[in-house]
């Protein structure tokens, strides 16, 4: 395998690409799965929202075609999936960043897209995990009635919806502080959660929050989950594919621009 | 070191280099227009104090910062292609190191960068690790997290070492096996460029020194040369000759005095000694003391500051 590799110049990088991004995958996920600040709140939280908001709380009664544990199932997936790539990006990398690790490994041979593979996949591999224990939860004890299909198909739309997340994670990972991260990552998190309708139905919130709530990007996520539980209100997908692909764009641009004052901002 | 095996070092080839680098940070100049050459096989040491660009001038030849002006070379191509960093192992200062990730698992991930790298168990020897490699990064020692960073730049093999400040606020047995280790690596035949404030540590490992201050290269040499830029060696002793009778010996060069004794400098310091001795018989508890490189370097630096201010006037 390191045949190739014995002129030890230029070409040798490119043999062993795949080698690195999974093992800087398995070693990101080994260093997560080992951080109960990230694991606990990121897996729990959501559970516990869903199965106090949408199975205590009349899990039966209807919202549009579906039932409340349906609907909250979508959104908690969601919300869930939001909570973990905004969390797993913006600390990790503010920390990383901020600590001057990250500095290490951009000046060993690493490709730089390894780096954010890995954290991405991470974000992934979290998200599948929450949609999972969120389903099981809602079929066994909220009366929600999903094939086997539908949830695969749910898993696919929450793994891929980590992905703007994770971008938006990762430019507020670029400009804050090791310290000040995860606090606004909350500030925003939060409210922007409740405002776009995951917590609890957009209908039932005041007519000017269901007016802002297309402007925030989990309200996209969101409408897109509820269109593949059966909820049928939400207009056409490709619309809220857009909006987040287009929120993706812009949050990797700002990341960019963070990234950049790096050069400028460490002292001599 | 003595001055011939510098001139067989002068001949090798450079394997990185500075040619007119000047780098600013809003309105801070931390280079200005410096040019320095590394020749494999050597080890040169940047010295110099706190903020005088040390940092600055290893992060470009790493290409983790690029220069206003002047041009940054390593093996001949840009620092920040991939095929100059797979020749490459850095040190740098961290402030915090992920710690939930096992000392072979933080090595085997630096190991997987590159082509050719040392064997796990090469690379734990050689910086120190032995037994230590299924301790969690968060549980070891500050000593032993250094020992780590060491291993990360030498994992992959490389031809050519940055250590940025290597050993600061270490231990003295940390230190010495750091040091230890990196002349190892040097009699390997790699290419070390070092970072430090500590002037011991130029003394005990350097080929050559560069003195960094305030942006500006104010001396380069042997360390054998950079300390006879000051050849005046410090002469103390009890004596009842006065302050005038000491001065009137032409080679004195200054004179201090302390409580019961009194401090002479001079270049010369046998015919100064024959001469106190003839005048005062008695003369008592007599030292004298070579110039360290510590009063080479005060007084370079020293000398060197209003030449570097108007430079970057």
């Amino acid at each position: 395998m390191s045949a190739p590799a014995a002129t030890l110049t230029a070409a040798s990088g490119s043999t062993s690409a795949l080698h690195i991004y999974g093992t800087e995958a398995k070693y990101e996920f080994l260093k997560t799965l080992r951080q109960p600040a990230y694991v606990i709140p990121t897996l729990t939280f959501p559970l516990l929202f869903y199965v106090m908001f949408g199975i205590v709380f009349g899990g039966k009664q209807a919202v549009g075609e579906v039932n409340l544990a349906t609907y909250l199932l979508a959104t908690y997936a969601a919300f869930g999936v939001i909570g973990a790539s905004l969390f797993g990006f913006a600390a990790g990398v503010a920390m990383e960043r901020g600590y001057g690790w990250l500095q290490v490994k951009r000046a060993s041979p690493m490709p730089p897209l390894a780096y954010l593979a890995a954290k991405a996949a991470m974000s992934m591999i979290f998200s599948a995990i929450l949609v999972t224990a969120l389903f099981a939860v809602g079929t066994a004890f909220g009366g929600v009635h999903l094939s086997a299909l539908k949830f695969l198909e749910l898993a696919g739309l929450m793994i891929a919806g980590s992905l703007p997340f994770s971008a938006m994670g990762l430019a507020i990972g670029c400009y804050c502080a090791p310290n000040s991260a995860p606090a606004i990552v909350n500030v925003l998190f939060l409210p922007m959660s409740f405002c776009s309708g995951l917590w609890l139905p957009l209908q039932l919130l005041p007519k000017f929050l269901q007016h802002l709530a297309p402007f925030l990007p989990p309200y996209h996520l969101a409408q897109l989950a509820l269109r593949l539980v059966g909820f049928s209100r939400a207009a056409n997908p490709w619309q809220h594919v857009a909006a987040l692909v287009a929120f993706t764009a812009a949050f990797l641009l700002l990341a960019q621009r963070g990234f950049k004052r790096d050069d400028v901002s460490i002292n001599a | 070191m003595t001055l011939k095996s510098y001139a067989t070092k002068e001949e090798k080839p450079v394997v990185a280099a500075l040619a007119g680098v000047t780098k600013k940070f809003g309105g801070i100049t931390a280079l200005q227009n410096v040019s320095l050459n590394v020749r494999a096989g050597e080890l040169l040491a940047v010295l110099g104090p706190n903020g005088a660009g040390k940092t600055t001038a290893v992060r470009l030849m790493l290409g983790l910062s690029s220069p206003l002006s002047g041009e940054v070379t390593v093996f001949g191509r840009d620092p920040r292609t991939a095929s100059a960093r797979g020749r490459i192992g850095a040190m740098l200062q961290v402030a915090k190191v992920p710690e939930t990730l096992k000392v072979k698992e933080h090595i085997n991930l630096f190991r997987s960068y590159y082509a050719n790298p040392l064997s796990l168990l090469a690379t734990l020897e050689a910086a120190g690790l032995e037994a230590l490699e299924n301790r969690l990064f968060g549980a070891l020692s500050g000593g032993q997290k250094q020992r780590v960073l060491f291993a990360l730049a030498i994992c992959g093999n490389p031809d050519l070492l940055f250590l940025d400040e290597p050993t600061v606020g270490l231990d003295i047995a940390t230190r010495l096996l750091i040091w230890q280790r990196i002349r190892i690596l040097v009699q390997q035949g790699r290419t070390v460029v070092l970072t430090t404030h500590y002037l011991e540590e130029v003394d005990a490992l350097a080929d050559r020194v560069i003195v960094l201050n305030h942006g500006v290269i104010v001396a380069q040499g042997t360390s054998a040369e950079i300390k006879s830029r000051t050849s005046q060696r410090k002469i103390r002793c009890a004596t009842r000759l006065g302050r005038g009778e000491i001065e009137s010996i032409p080679e004195v060069a200054g004179i201090s005095e302390q409580e019961s004794r009194v401090e002479i400098l001079t270049s010369q310091v046998e015919p100064v000694l024959r001469e106190l001795f003839i005048r005062d018989p008695n003369l008592s508890g007599l030292e004298v003391s070579n110039s360290t490189l510590e009063d080479a370097f005060l007084k370079i630096v020293e000398t060197a500051k209003p030449e570097a201010q108007e430079i970057s006037a």
